[in-house]
């Protein structure tokens, strides 16, 4: 559990489109990076590159690395099914599945990988539930259908499902952004506590929620209409919100909260 | 709330360039929206006058439909009624078929046997081999080639039934004539492999009727299937592919829950169908005087079939309403399987 993430000179394309350009970073494990920075900047581009969900889109494509703990997981001897198997993803809109329970969305990710056990799967849905801070509130409806809770619980839910199969990686774009506030909170509480078992990743437009939850933030910024994103600076979150190297992240950043 | 302001912010930084713009002109549009309102009395009065003119020419349409279903039903049954009263033999339950004027002595039930066992071993057939097509153009088939071959299939539904028919005698029949055989000499101990009322070598039976009916009902079941295939939702697809779903598990997981509701739908479609079709199984099947006997390879007639067969005969009225009563028949039959379709969708609505 929990590796570690070196980018390498990471190129992204959408077929001919240079999206975003030459990213290298590190991102340590148990700990969270947060990616901020302006829309169309290639936050999600970059975020969706680390699990190979990039090249789903017709045309898109990856040159570079990247290391999960020293693997290359766009080498060509790698299967990127299995690539997503160790390295978990959750979406800005929530999306459980909608035909199946809230039980069977949870332990979605362990029936794919072929765990049949009825008491096994019930467990790792109880456990991951509770690591969602569901538990309480799902516990008497299991049977229901995941799209019939709210929002945040939906959000949470699909928390809970790509936490189940325990991966290497948490993925989050925007978690909280189709949130209101006290969901909002419930999940950044949940990211405190999640990032001493896994390594995480969270893109966020809400410069506040990068301060509170991340140990590192990565800012990101194009130059024009056109031009790829670009990684402009990564540090630790306090530095970068109180001490920035680059004038870019500083306006950016005071643009916020001036 | 300042989360919010800074949660807006950055779209606002990124789109100032070409989108500032267009935002002006919406609010040029806006500003200009109320200024021809005042002086527009008349262009009220006129917009009031069309909408009544419109209404009107609406509520027209509608009730001449009711009324025109209602007229064209009362008058199905006028028909049907006199040859029903003669009728010697119990309509719904008797097997025999004799519009004889002199001797009316008609019932329905092998009729509506053959229909519907034809239908749904047309509907066997069809079913998963649309399903296979609609997967594989909207997910296997590179985009490129998917479109040409889609329209293909849509073209199947293009052709006339009456070549459907000739194709299905002429050239499947015979094609068929060494397996038919073949099925019925080493399964005929499962009743529809059975020996049937006419020649499975020669193959004017029920077993090659239903396989043209199949090819007839991929291009319905295909085209709605591939619709509501193609609109799975994107975040659902991601969400699957993301916890490391293989194509099949994805299309397992995400695909097929969302699609089957349409998916059933387009084969209840295809049923109605199939249950009305007429001069494929007019020329393929051959007639005889034997009951129907549960085997694919019974010849006989369909409702629709017999109907069209019988057209020679309908200068007497009450030969001819004798038809209109099967005719009866067979639309409740099918307006039962709509509503069964119908139902079906419904039952699935939560999920959409
Ligand atoms: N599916 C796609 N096809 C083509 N271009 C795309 C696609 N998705 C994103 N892009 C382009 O790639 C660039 C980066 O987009 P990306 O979604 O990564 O930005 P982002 O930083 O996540 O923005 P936001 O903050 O608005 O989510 C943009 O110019 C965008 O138009
Ligand atoms: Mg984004």
């Amino acid at each position: 559990m929990a590796k570690r993430i070196d980018i390498k000179d990471l190129n992204l394309f959408y077929g001919s489109f240079h999206a975003v350009d030459g990213v290298t970073l590190a991102v340590p494990p148990r700990n969270v990076t947060a990616f901020i920075g302006p829309s169309g900047c290639g936050k999600s581009t970059v975020l969706r590159s680390l699990n190979r969900m990039h090249e789903v889109i017709p045309g898109a494509r990856a040159e570079g690395q990247v290391l999960l703990d020293g693997e290359d997981i766009y080498s060509a001897a790698v299967d990127p099914v299995s690539v997503r198997r160790t390295i978990g993803m959750v979406f800005q809109r929530p999306n459980p599945f909608p035909t199946m329970s809230i039980r069977d969305n949870v332990v979605a990710g362990l029936r794919l990988a072929g765990v049949r056990d009825r008491k096994r799967l019930d467990e790792v849905a109880e456990r991951a539930l509770r690591g969602a801070n569901l538990w309480a509130e799902v516990k008497d409806r299991l049977g229901k259908p995941g799209g019939g809770l709210s929002g945040g619980q939906q959000q949470r839910l699909c928390i809970a499902r790509a936490i189940a199969v325990q991966p290497d990686v948490l993925l989050m774009d925007e978690p909280c952004s189709a949130l209101d506030p006290i969901s909002t909170l419930a999940i950044e509480d949940l990211i405190g506590e999640l990032k001493k078992d896994y390594t995480i990743v969270i893109v966020t437009h809400n410069m506040q929620q990068a301060a509170r939850v991340s140990d590192q933030t990565a800012f990101f910024n194009l130059a024009g209409v056109g031009q790829p994103g670009k990684l402009i600076e990564v540090d630790d979150t306090e530095k970068i919100f109180s001490n920035p190297s680059t004038k870019a992240t500083e306006d950016y950043i005071s643009g916020r909260f001036g | 709330m300042s989360d919010r302001s800074s949660l807006r912010r950055p779209a606002t930084t990124a789109t100032s360039g070409g989108p500032r713009g267009g935002g002006v002109t919406d609010d040029e549009q806006f500003a200009e929206a109320p200024i021809p309102s005042p002086p527009s009395q008349s262009a009220a009065k006129h917009g009031r006058l069309g909408d009544r003119v419109f209404a009107g020419f609406a509520t027209g349409a509608g009730v001449f439909m009711v009324v025109l279903i209602a007229a064209i039903g009362i008058f199905l049954l006028i028909q049907a009624i006199p040859p029903l009263a003669d009728n010697k033999a119990s309509f719904l339950f008797s097997r025999t078929w004799n519009a004889d004027p002199a001797d009316l002595n008609f019932g329905v039930l092998d009729l509506l046997l053959v229909t519907v066992f034809s239908s749904v071993f047309a509907l066997v057939i069809a079913m998963p081999v649309s399903l296979g097509i609609a997967l594989f153009l909207t997910q296997y088939a590179p985009r490129r080639a998917a479109r040409p071959l889609a329209y293909l299939v849509d073209l199947l539904a293009a052709v006339p039934s009456i070549i459907y028919g000739l194709w299905g005698l002429e050239v499947l029949a015979p094609a068929l004539s060494g397996f038919s055989v073949w099925l019925n000499e080493n399964l005929g101990w499962i009743p529809i492999f059975a020996d049937g009322n006419v020649s499975a070598q020669i193959g004017q039976t029920i077993f090659v009727a239903g396989i043209v009916l199949a090819v007839m009902l991929l291009p319905i079941i295909t085209a709605v299937s591939r619709e509501v295939f193609d609109r799975t939702p994107t975040p659902h697809l991601e969400g699957a592919i993301a916890l490391g779903a293989t194509k099949w598990e994805v299309i397992r997981t995400t695909v097929l829950p969302f699609g089957r509701p349409g998916y059933i739908s387009a084969s209840m479609l295809g049923l109605g169908r199939a249950l009305g079709e007429t001069i494929a199984l007019l020329i393929i099947l051959s007639t005889t005087t034997q009951f129907f006997g549960w085997s694919l390879f019974d010849g006989g007639d369909t409702i629709a079939s017999k109907i069209a067969r019988a057209s020679a005969e309908f200068n007497d009225p009450k030969a001819a309403g004798a038809y209109v009563a099967a005719g009866l028949v067979l639309f409740a039959l099918t307006f039962v399987v709509n509503a069964a379709a119908r139902a079906i969708v419904a039952g699935h609505k939560e999920y959409e």
